[in-house]
């Protein structure tokens, strides 16, 4: 059984009486210490299903289990990095880290909790900045400090929902490249699902790309294998063979996706854009 | 050069105009003292009140004391009202703002009980307490707890469904989460609440020392209407708006320290 796996969890969303189906049939399995992106447009059900990977909601029926554990509410050694940052403005950036520290590790004192995160915001080059609150950071460095809060804690698992989805696209660039990085020296691994919309980041940080079909309800695509050795650039992979063609695997699939929905039932075969790409059908 | 002309006029005028609307409103109270012989005019009630002005600390007897006294008898009351009200309505608010069912149960009741007169609760105290003294905090407190309770309600749902998600992420305990995220995030709510709760002590304060005849400036305000110096309730009436004006002031600074974060 793999660390983090799913099985047909289903999720509806009830508002103003009417029932709206945002998943159904979703199956994930992810190893010990992969990055799976889960990449798809907005507002296709990815940070729906994150949250309950993540144990954030319950699903209507299916099971989520984490190393074997049936997940029921946020697991033990699990870390989230938002989109939004999520930062709490009244703390300062070590404060909002030790915060985590501090209960993820209760029997620390809280000097001990306070040199862990100072040390997890040097990690992410935020040593000099440690205290100063969220409202006197920019975008890239709150993100940082979010980054720093999810590392400080030694999660076994991690779920990022559009981590850099606000930032703009320099800062973005330098931060995947840092987050890169994080996640390699690690000794171990941690496993890790991001919800995306950008392929380019997907292909910069993960070992398989799933595209999300939208629905409603959303479904899975059959995941896509990166194999480029890291570590990878950016730079790099504009020019990189592999790095295009799982690219337009990627697009394709989304975009026939698209094209799918728009007809308004799965009776039109869509085009496939290479033998090997098989899609889930829409059950 | 322009520029530096506009600000100091603007300054002038910032300072000018508010005493011109004073000018004005004295002028009023002169002119209208002009038709009714027992009103006193601005200048014989300065005459007649400004022993109590300038010897703000002398006691002379039970009421016939310095403004200062009196109004440090008022403030005291006050403040023990408002804290209780304060106390009390604090943890309501909380809870109503978590659970949807109590607040429900509650908000009928609430919108009922909060039109109504101080001077309709005091009689109640009375009933309830015996003594006029715990009978006026008791109408304070009534009468002063909702913004309290209703600026903390809302506070608490207003917080951002991301911050709810940290707790949650973290595995904060409840006394943890409370603290350090449910707090803090309705600090400056509760603080709207407790500087219109505030004010609506000082208001309570006036009537149910009228009629309870418990010394403080709204004693003094009817005791002096019942021996015919009229004077005096001009001078107590000025005073009750400066202290409000003041209390309001204070604890609007507080309140924007509190949003500065």
């Amino acid at each position: 059984m793999a660390f983090l796996e799913a099985r047909e969890i289903q999720k509806s969303f009830t508002t103003a009486g009417t029932t709206k189906p945002v998943l159904r049939g979703v199956s994930l399995s992810v190893e010990r210490g992969e990055f799976v992106a889960i990449v798809g447009a907005m507002g296709s059900g990815k940070s729906t299903l994150l949250s309950l990977l993540a144990g954030l909601t319950l699903p209507d029926a299916g099971t989520v289990t984490i190393d074997g554990q049936p997940v029921r509410g946020v697991a033990d050694k699990a870390a989230f990095v938002f989109q939004n940052y999520s930062l709490l403005p009244w703390f300062t950036a070590i404060e909002n880290v030790r915060l985590a520290v501090e209960a993820a590790s209760p029997q620390l004192s809280r000097s001990e909790q306070k040199a862990r995160a100072h040390e997890a915001l040097e990690r992410v080059g935020l040593g000099n900045a440690v205290n100063r609150r969220p409202s006197q950071l920019s975008g890239g460095m709150r993100q940082r400090v979010a980054i720093a809060r999810a590392f400080a804690t030694d999660p076994t698992v991690l779920f990022m929902d559009e981590p850099f989805g606000a930032l703009d696209a320099l800062t973005r660039e330098t931060l995947q490249q840092d987050l890169a990085e994080l996640c390699s020296v690690r000794q171990v691994p941690v496993t890790t699902v991001m919800i995306t919309n950008s392929v380019e980041e997907a292909i910069l940080l993960s070992d398989r790309i799933i595209p999300m079909l939208p629905g409603p309800p959303a479904t899975l695509g059959t995941a896509i294998p990166v194999t480029l050795p890291r570590p990878r650039s950016v730079a790099q992979l504009a020019h990189d063979e592999e790095a295009t063609e799982v690219r337009a695997h990627v697009v394709a699939t989304l975009t026939a996706a698209i094209g799918l929905r728009s007809r308004k039932g799965p009776t039109v075969p869509p085009p496939t854009p290479t033998p090997a790409l098989v899609m889930e059908k829409p059950s | 050069m322009n520029v530096a002309i506009g600000g100091v006029m603007r300054r002038v005028l910032d300072l000018s105009l508010p005493l011109v609307g004073l000018g004005l409103a004295v002028f009023a109270w002169w002119a209208v003292s002009t038709r009714v012989p027992d009103l006193p005019s601005p200048l014989r009630t300065w005459e007649e009140s400004k022993i109590y002005i300038l010897q703000p600390l002398e006691k002379r007897g039970e009421t016939d004391q310095g403004i200062a006294l009196l109004a440090y008898y008022s403030l005291v009351r006050v403040g023990q009202g408002f804290l209780l009200g304060a106390v009390i309505g604090t943890p309501i608010g909380f809870l109503l703002g978590v659970s949807k069912p109590l607040s429900r149960m509650f908000d009928p009741l609430m919108q009922v009980m909060r039109p109504i007169s101080p001077l309709a609760w005091l009689p109640l105290g009375l009933i309830l307490f015996q003594k006029s003294e715990p009978a006026a905090l008791f109408a304070i407190a009534v009468c002063s707890m909702w913004p309290t309770i209703i600026n903390t309600m809302v506070g608490v749902r207003a917080i951002p469904q991301d911050y709810w998600n940290v707790a949650k992420v973290l595995r904060l305990s409840r006394t943890t989460t409370f603290l350090k995220v449910v707090l803090p995030a309705t600090l400056p709510y509760m603080f709207t609440g407790y500087r219109l709760s505030l004010g609506i002590a000082w208001l309570v304060i006036v009537a149910s020392e009228m009629l309870t005849g418990t010394p403080g400036v709204g004693g003094f305000l009817w005791q002096e209407y019942n021996s015919l110096i009229y004077a005096h309730i001009l001078l107590a009436i000025v005073t009750i708006g400066v202290i409000g004006f003041a209390l309001d002031r204070l604890m609007g600074m507080a309140e924007a320290r509190l949003r500065a974060v």
